[in-house]
């Protein structure tokens, strides 16, 4: 059964978000043949419009105002709304992002509806769609369908394929005004913390470090790494409450659950809660001195050595592949 | 002021998963209070000693969730409530978690209410800003500072390592993020004192709520383990050799670099 599906498009660093491409794959298989309308909401954002219809929106609809130049619930939640009042979608997706966590529970909430956060994968079976999404922290998975109300879903980063970028597509780009007002709660500053570029829940190779990293220092050979490989760095609890990293690099049950095309694991020794937030990576390569270290059984390579004798030669190596390809 | 903390009941994070009969098994798990339920918890005490008033923690689940509130008590707060749906309530998701915690809250006047951002069973962190929605108040999710001045509230958010300062006022919900703060253990006389404080148990009944009015909107139909792993390749050899032919699989076998 054909529906109307709509994604809202994310914008961070003055580009759209990868996993906005992967919101609209999602709702294009939930539209089942019916249309997918992407909603860009900010300050200024028409710009923007063209590439979400070469990614596979049917149509977008740009509510701008300078009141949403910074995301705020009020503000964005009044935005969609409004498109959500003018479209009347079936179904919703959002990105599982920062923004779309913090969203999308309140216009799940206004809508009366249920909403099924974390999506993996989507598959349609008999009239039902059936999404996948991960359980303590990916130690399980679950498969859930919507009951009552809108198919609403966020879909985790790096997992759903964004569909094929293609520059022919058309589609109609409409405005919708929106009177924001109100906003109860107001962005006054934003610190940069993160290096530029790479977002942990984003980044397809992640080298994380853990204690055997020994020193907010001994990071520096897995920064170099994670940098000629475009990747992200991360860590484990135990390197952050020994204070080598910040909390927001933390990967595990407590914290973040990744899944990178490739995990470097570095003096990690690999405990339960740690496993938890990688260990559905797609390659996990191992770095430990202790040869009975937990990590080498869910990683697929192994190095039993000094991290700080093998991340620089890997460096190298890595560099080399990138001279010769 | 009047601190309400949202709190949950979680298997330990060092527990493994089985699943017998397409349920997560409980059987000889152990259990905790979601850890990040403890930085709410935490931060309401340190709220509370600062600006005064009282906590009351509250829980949807069943008696089993009385040892994680005698806890919370031992932790530093003042009151209780158990939401007991057991026997009303078969399935249940966020929706039907947030009504009856709204449903609960609508009459108390909150002036602050804290949570987990998420928890780590389910993980949806849908809750906290369903009942902020619910109820008509402002919220501010994965906080890691929180500063009351008056009527004024200066928060700082976590989104994705960046940091936001936000300003705000109260009533307001927040859910905490890890960094908020460290969590005290419960101190002996703590949990001597715990067990004197209030412990009121409530069931939907007592909160005018039918079985229908809150009946979940999504339902899960299957319940599995990611398939076991085969077990890696230790590579062997000279350091520098093992690195070449580690590079060597990565770009060849694997294809991921």
């Amino acid at each position: 059964m054909a529906r109307k599906v709509l994604t809202l498009a994310e914008i961070r660093d003055g580009s759209l978000r990868n996993v906005s491409f992967e919101a609209i794959a999602a709702a294009k298989t939930i539209a089942d043949g019916g249309e997918v309308v992407a909603a860009l909401v900010g300050e200024s954002v028409q710009s923007y419009a063209d590439e979400l219809i070469y990614r596979g929106a049917d149509r977008v609809v740009v509510v701008e105002n300078e009141k949403l130049k910074n995301y705020t619930p009020d503000g964005f939640g009044q935005a969609l709304m409004a498109v959500v009042d003018a479209e009347k979608p079936e179904g919703i997706v959002f990105g599982h992002t920062a923004l779309g966590k913090d969203l999308s529970p309140k216009i799940a909430t206004k809508l009366n509806s249920g909403l099924i956060s974390d999506v993996i994968s989507v598959e349609q079976t008999g009239g039902n769609f059936v999404f996948t999404r991960p359980i303590y922290s990916g130690k399980a998975f679950e498969k859930k369908i919507a009951t009552d109300g809108l198919i609403f879903v966020t879909v985790r980063p790096n997992n759903i394929p964004a569909l094929e970028r293609d520059e022919s597509r058309t589609g109609n780009v409409s405005s919708l005004s929106v009177d924001i007002k109100d906003l109860r709660t107001i962005v006054k500053e934003i610190v940069r913390k993160t290096a530029e570029g790479v977002d942990l829940s984003e980044a397809k190779v992640i080298v994380a470090g853990g204690r055997g990293v020994k020193s907010a220092e001994g990071f520096e050979p897995l920064k170099e790494l994670a940098n000629v490989l475009g990747g992200a760095v991360g860590a484990s609890r135990g390197a952050c409450d020994a204070g080598y990293c910040d909390y927001s690099l933390q990967i595990g049950q407590t914290g973040k659950v990744v899944t990178p095309d490739l995990y470097i694991a570095c003096g990690i020794s690999g405990a339960i809660q740690h496993l938890a937030g990688m260990s559905n990576s797609k390659v996990i390569v191992a770095i430990n001195k202790d040869p009975e270290a937990n990590i080498f059984k869910v990683a697929d390579y192994g190095i039993v050595g000094d991290l700080f004798e093998v991340v620089p030669l890997l460096t190298e190596e890595f560099k080399k592949l990138k001279v010769h390809s | 002021m009047n601190i309400f903390v949202l709190m949950k009941r979680t298997f330990d994070t060092e527990e493994k998963i089985v699943i017998n009969n397409g349920q997560v098994s409980e059987d000889g798990a152990e259990f905790i209070i979601n850890p990040y339920d403890e930085y709410a918890i935490e931060e309401a005490i340190q709220v509370r000693d600062k600006h005064g008033g009282e906590i009351t923690v509250v829980t949807v689940g069943n008696e089993d969730a009385e040892k994680e509130l005698r806890t919370a008590l031992a932790m530093g707060c003042d009151k209780a409530v158990l939401i007991n749906v057991e026997d009303d309530v078969e399935e249940s998701d966020q929706y039907t978690t947030a009504k009856i915690l709204a449903e609960y809250l609508k009459d108390k006047n909150p002036d602050l209410i804290l949570a987990g951002n998420v928890a780590i069973d389910g993980g949806s962190g849908q809750v906290g800003p369903r009942v902020a929605e619910l109820l008509g108040i402002p919220y501010v999710t994965t906080i890691t500072k929180l500063d009351i001045d008056g009527g004024k509230v200066m928060v700082v958010r976590d989104v994705e390592g960046d940091e936001e300062i936000i300003e705000t006022s109260l009533p307001l919900l927040v859910t905490a993020q890890q960094g908020l703060n460290e969590p005290r253990y419960p101190s002996l006389p703590g949990i001597m004192k715990a067990k004197k404080k209030p412990l009121e148990e409530l069931e939907l009944d007592d909160l005018d709520l039918e079985e229908d009015d809150v009946e979940a909107k999504t339902k899960t139909i299957e319940i599995f383990l990611p398939p076991k792993k085969e077990s890696g390749k230790i590579l062997q050899g000279e350091l520098a050799d093992q690195v070449k032919e580690l590079v060597s699989l990565l770009h060849t076998e694997a294809k991921v670099i």
